[in-house]
Formats: C-alpha cells, sequence, structure tokens
C-alpha cells in the first residue's frame, strides 16, 4: 500500500509498474487519474490551488483503502494526492488497485475514489475571471458515496 | 480544558485565523461550536444552524454531539472537495 500528499506531478505508468515489480499473482490494475478541468460552473478556471489538513489527510486516506480492503480481496493498492497550485490538464489524484481479477480491481478503484471525494479532507479554490471562489461540494458526491452503504 | 482549534480553506479565510489555543468550560462538539458563535461576525453566520461545515476531533470527522476530551486537536472546516 503507497498513500502519498504531495506538490509534485506523478507518473501513472511508473505507478503501474511498480505494483506489478517482482510479483506474479497480480491479475488486473484498475487505474483512476483525475485532472484539473478548465471548466467548472460554467466559469474558466486558470489555476487551482489544494489545500489540505496535513497529517488527517494521510490517516483519512489510509482509513478508507482499509475500508476498501475489508470490502475486497486486493493485492495491492496506491493512493497518491496532489497539494498546492494546479494548471488545467495537470493531474490531481491517482489511484490504482492490484487484484487478482478485474472485478475486484475496478470495484475498489471506484469505491475508493468516491470515498475521497466526500471523506478526505482536501479543498479546492479556483481562479476564475470574476476572481478566486471555493468550490462547493456536490450533493451528487454524497450521492456518489452513499451507493457503497445503500448496497 | 484546552483544546486547540484548527480552521481550514473558506472558513479560514473568514474567521481570519488558521490556529488558535482556547480555554474553554464545555464539553462537546456542540459546546464548542456554541461558545465561537457567540462572537458574532462571521462566527455567528458561518456556524449557524443548517450551515454546512465538519468538526474533526484528533484529526476524525464526528458529529456534533462527540465529547471533547482535554488538549484535543480539533478542526472546524467546510465540507471536503478533493479528487
Amino acid at each position: 500500500m503507497k498513500i502519498l500528499v504531495q506538490a509534485e506531478a506523478f507518473d501513472l505508468g511508473a505507478e503501474v509498474a511498480a505494483m506489478g515489480k517482482g510479483r506474479t499473482d497480480i491479475g488486473a490494475i484498475a487505474s483512476f487519474v483525475g485532472l484539473a478541468r478548465d471548466l467548472n460552473e460554467g466559469s474558466g478556471v486558470a489555476a487551482m490551488t489544494l489545500e489540505h489538513y496535513p497529517g488527517m489527510t494521510e490517516k483519512a486516506l489510509a482509513k478508507l483503502v482499509d475500508e476498501a480492503n475489508a470490502r475486497w480481496t486486493l493485492l495491492d493498492v496506491t493512493v497518491i494526492h496532489r497539494v498546492g497550485r494546479l494548471l488545467p490538464g495537470d493531474p490531481i489524484v491517482l489511484v490504482a488497485v492490484a487484484s487478482q481479477h478485474r472485478g475486484e480491481a475496478f470495484a475498489a478503484c471506484e469505491f475508493i475514489m468516491d470515498y475521497l471525494k466526500t471523506q478526505a479532507p482536501f479543498w479546492k479554490k479556483e481562479e476564475t475571471p470574476e476572481g478566486e471562489r471555493w468550490v462547493e461540494a456536490r450533493a451528487s458526491d454524497d450521492a456518489a458515496a452513499a451507493r457503497w452503504t445503500d448496497s | 480544558m484546552k483544546l486547540r482549534v484548527l480552521y481550514f480553506a473558506r472558513l479560514r479565510e473568514r474567521f481570519g485565523v488558521a490556529e488558535e489555543t482556547l480555554e474553554f468550560d464545555g464539553a462537546s462538539a456542540a459546546d464548542l461550536v456554541a461558545h465561537l458563535q457567540a462572537r458574532g461576525g462571521a462566527w455567528a453566520e458561518e456556524l449557524a444552524a443548517g450551515r454546512a461545515f465538519r468538526v474533526a476531533v484528533n484529526q476524525d470527522i464526528v458529529t456534533l454531539d462527540a465529547t471533547l476530551p482535554d488538549h484535543a486537536e480539533v478542526a472546524i472546516f467546510p465540507p471536503v472537495t478533493g479528487g
């Protein structure tokens, strides 16, 4: 398991390759990369700054990876989330999950992202032509996370 | 009790403070919120009933009925927007 909160960019290929290195029991790796968009709520976004709660962030991410491990048989998980100022097109977050079969890898990857969106203490502030603004939490993100407890 | 209270993101900006140490004689997270609301201004506005904010005690999100241990690290912040 690898959990990182960092300002630097990450390399998806390198992270996925590292998961499989030296082992032959992995049958599937599902990965997700979230990117900074240039448009949100109808305004152009020139840049965004991600703030977090050092200490709690790492703890919250570890907790949601533990929950994924309790639900599925996973062989490895990598979560990397960036902080600081990011430009449109920059990668923000990487989640990669390794398992024996694809079903578990796909499901756990989506679960971790859905929980990260509602549980991990990160906040985005956007720079738009109208000035700076904090991104508001979305009800659709709460609904996405709630799916995993309703079923 | 003595508490270390942290504020993040929009609330940090609205309150104009990132961190403070408080001498406080309440017991629960709700008591602390009421204590802060009583400061008026942005505090009263942002922490009013029905406003969306989260409280974490020693780095775990809690509900307002949670008891605060002495010397706890309490954080108050808007709903999260990472990912």
